[in-house]
């Protein structure tokens, strides 16, 4: 059952023997990283000495776990030993090895991913299969045969570099961001230990070994949202993002379980040699990733388990950025695209996971317009973002998605770390009063851009970016996706299916026109988003303005690489009217290896394309829709009138649903966790844990044990005389015994 | 003459269970115990002419054993009448646990 790779039986592949053989190393360097800067946070000397900035108030707002917990150390530690200046040397000296080691790692790996990126252009024409890398076996049970083994293709290759690449600029930014952390090397541990596992997930051979990945980004996603846990509603966010990825997980497994039943493997290249054994549309294959696909909604933050993102937010800023926007939750598009093979086979499933990521997209940008807290508008753009990457998945233009997946890294890592740089000058200026006010509630900004110029423009690149204005990156892939989907409900296998009675081809146009409402809502969000942060009057407050100042180098250079590339980043895959611009379509080229034949098998065979007139429609309105988001944005919000949180009224109506997120955590709390927390204590607990298995098992066996205990100490009289009838009798049944026989 | 011998000592053992089971004298049982050995001597001394000296040798060695039970069980019933005022066995039950 065990299937060798293509290349093995074909001959050697053409990266054998080049730098590709490296392949390991890519993850063991965050790894390393892990491990040093774990044990560094053991250095007890390390906590906030005592002249750390952060621990000299006691204020509490935004980021008030971190300073209690500066405070708390502090105490504990100087209890006995009042503060010297060895303990800040220790402290300052261990810190920055911290933040020296935790950026170096990444910044290794993305150079080594460079090397192979730069070999595999060398080989690009002859390399038509996946590179894969044998380590050990791993799970040899039975006819079972699972190997550690890592995958290097371009699918793989392209997000070893974003997740790299990304992950440095971020890693970069955290320096700057958590200095005066007292937790600063347990940040960069478990900063590193989550690209160690990204890479695992998007490099492993087979799904097995993406699982690894795939649950082990999910602790260091609980770890970090958490980061800050002196505080329990970080805690919880940590453990609710984590149990709504189990429920997803379970999706997973079971699809890994259906394909090791009817394929007997669960290799990338074993599984698409051998899925052609299953009917095209039958029930199997559209089980399979109907339950991928539970797997995908969890960990990509879709209808119906988007709900864990938004809180995570609670975690570090930086952390939104790299985890839970530009690359953990992007998991889930890479696993379609990567089971591309399986999912466009199933025209059910795919027009299920396009309905899911219109929907999601519609319905996370209409909450997205009434969120105060800037994190938070930026968490339901991710979540719609998102829906759009399931919405090219879904019509099968994987490279769309893919493309999307990689525009989407840059700008709303750019967002986030943005966002990231704002809060950061607001807490420091609350700091300096002493305030209590909310640090990323928007209410409290406006006009920050006099103080913050350069993040200002930055921001607005990125805005511009997402809201797919032309030439920005966003612009490219959004289009290409609505593109996409346009041209299959015209003609694709999509379009002739039909999805819970509806035929495809309506479904698809329907998700055309969700799609671009989406993107007209996100061009209102998010100018609102600047509108309310960056202009019109400053309402911080009058002391605390005088200490709002622009960010540091260290954490501006690397939104500064960021804006270059949410510029830029739209290039690598220019649409065919553009061809005077450069290569079109590269990205396209770049990954047909890996997800050409499924793209085609889903269009019927030809490439999905519209006229050229009908392209240029499109692409006009989309942009007209963008700019008339941004234009009614300016024109209807008056940043003027707004009031700082702590003045502002109620809202009322449909604005106070949307702010309220339409009630949808209340109704899971409602119909799903109180269920079963009631059930828990009033059935599981009461009934059978103290009732039958405290009762019956434990209490039961113990009165069962002593009972028959007593019938034998019965035997027992002490009285002599009963022994020697007992003796005389056990002498008489054995001579008995023997004579008879 | 073997046979006789066999069927008294048959009989002298049997008394002897007899008493040991159904006496609460601690005294008398102790000396059907004695009989019960008694009558087994009487066995191997009457068996010893038809398989040799050995049951004459073994004889010796339990009358030995007896002498020194003897010692030792008396010691006991002697002890427990200091401390119960009794020898009756019914009244002992202190094994009991």
């Amino acid at each position: 059952m065990l299937l060798q790779p293509l290349a093995s039986v074909a001959g050697a592949h053409p990266l054998s023997g080049t730098i590709a053989e490296y392949v390991w190393v890519l993850p063991i360097l965050p790894l390393i990283g892990f491990v040093l800067n774990g044990l560094l946070s053991l250095v007890p000397s390390y906590h906030a000495g005592p002249a750390d900035p952060g621990a000299g108030h006691g204020s509490s707002h935004a980021h008030s776990a971190r300073v209690e917990h500066a405070l708390a150390e502090q105490q504990a530690e100087h209890a006995g030993a009042p503060g010297t200046d060895s303990h800040l040397q220790a402290r300052s000296r261990v810190a920055s090895i911290a933040g020296v080691i935790g950026p170096l790692v990444v910044a290794l790996s993305f150079a080594l991913a460079v090397a192979m990126f730069v070999a595999m252009l060398k080989v690009s024409g002859q390399m038509h299969e996946p590179f894969v890398k044998r380590f050990f076996s791993w799970m040899p049970v039975g006819s079972l045969h699972i190997d550690w083994a890592f995958q290097l293709d371009q699918l793989s290759m392209m997000m070893v570099l974003i997740i790299t690449g990304v992950g440095t600029l971020i890693h970069i930014f955290s320096v700057g961001y958590m200095r005066d952390d007292p937790g600063f090397a347990r940040y960069f541990a478990y900063l590193n230990l989550f690209v160690a596992l990204m890479l695992v997930l998007v490099l492993g051979a087979s799904y097995p070994v993406m699982f690894v990945g795939w649950e082990g980004v999910g602790l260091a996603s609980y770890l970090l949202i958490g980061f800050w846990f002196n505080d329990k509603i970080n805690a919880d966010a940590g453990k609710k993002a984590f149990i709504v990825n189990r429920v997803g997980d379970f999706g997973f497994l079971i699809a890994m379980f259906l394909l090791w039943a009817n394929l007997g493997t669960l290799d990338f290249t074993g599984v698409a040699a051998h899925v052609g054994m299953l009917p095209v549309g039958g029930a199997v294959v559209t089980a399979i990733c109907l339950f991928f696909l539970l797997g995908c909604t969890g960990k990509s933050a879709q209808i119906p388990l988007y709900i864990w993102l938004p809180d995570a937010m609670q975690g570090p800023t930086p952390v939104s950025a790299l985890i839970h926007a530009a690359t953990m939750v992007t998991a889930g598009v890479y696993l379609i695209a990567r089971s591309s093979f399986l999912f466009s086979m199933a025209p059910v499933a795919e027009l299920t996971v396009a309905v899911i990521g219109a929907a999601t997209a519609f319905f996370a940008a209409t909450i997205g317009l009434k969120q105060w807290d800037i994190k938070k508008v930026l968490a339901y753009s991710t979540i719609s973002q998102l829906g759009y990457m399931f919405i090219a998945a879904g019509v099968g233009a994987y490279v769309s998605g893919m493309f999307h997946l990689m525009t989407h890294a840059f700008f709303k890592a750019l967002l986030f770390l943005g966002s990231g740089a704002v809060i950061n000058a607001m807490h420091e200026a609350y700091h300096h009063t002493d305030s209590h006010a909310d640090a990323q509630d928007m209410r409290n900004m406006g006009g920050l851009r006099r103080y913050m110029p350069a993040t200002w423009i930055l921001m607005w690149i990125a805005t511009l970016a997402i809201s797919g204005i032309p030439p920005f990156a966003g612009f490219f892939s959004k289009d290409e996706i609505l593109g996409g989907v346009f041209a299959r409900a015209g003609h694709s296998t999509l379009a002739s299916a039909h999805w819970l009675g509806i035929p495809g081809s309506g479904l698809l146009y329907a998700v055309y026109v969700l799609g671009l409402a989406g993107a007209f809502l996100t061009a209102i969000y998010m100018t609102r988003l600047m509108l309310y942060t960056f202009h019109g009057p400053n309402r911080t407050g009058e002391q605390e303005a005088k200490h709002l100042h622009e960010t540091s180098w260290v954490m501006l250079w690397p939104l500064i690489a960021l804006g270059a590339l949410s510029v830029v980043g739209g290039w690598v895959n220019l649409p065919n009217f553009l061809d005077a611009l450069g290569p079109v379509g590269a990205l396209e080229r770049w990954l047909d290896p890996v997800v050409g034949a499924a793209a085609l098998r889903v269009t019927g065979g030809t490439p999905a394309e519209v006229g050229h007139g009908t392209e240029l429609g499109l692409v006009a309105l989309a942009v007209l829709i963008a700019i008339a988001g941004i234009a009614l944005a300016v024109l209807v919000l008056k940043p003027a009138a707004l009031v700082p949180k702590a003045q502002a009224a109620p809202e009322h109506g449909i604005q106070r649903v949307l702010a309220d997120k339409y009630y949808v955590d209340e109704a899971v709390d409602e119909v799903i966790v109180t269920p079963v927390v009631q059930g828990s204590r009033n059935v599981l607990w009461r009934v059978i844990d103290a009732g039958i298995i405290d009762g019956l098992f434990v209490n039961g066996a113990a009165f069962a044990t002593r009972s028959l205990g007593w019938i034998g100490s019965q035997l027992q009289t002490g009285e002599v005389g009963t022994y020697a009838w007992v003796f005389v009798i056990g002498v008489l049944a054995v001579l008995g015994a023997f004579t008879i026989r | 003459m073997v046979a006789e011998s066999l069927i008294i000592s048959a009989v002298l053992f049997a008394i002897g269970v007899v008493g040991v089971l159904i006496r609460r004298n601690a005294i008398i049982i102790f000396m059907c115990v004695e009989l019960m050995l008694n009558a087994v001597n009487l066995s191997f001394i009457a068996l010893s002419r038809l398989y040799g000296i050995t049951g004459q040798v073994f004889v010796l060695f339990v009358m030995t054993v007896a002498a020194a039970e003897a010692a030792v069980g008396l010691a006991i019933i002697i002890s427990i009448f200091r401390h119960h005022e009794s020898v009756d066995l019914q009244n002992i039950n202190i094994l009991k646990g």
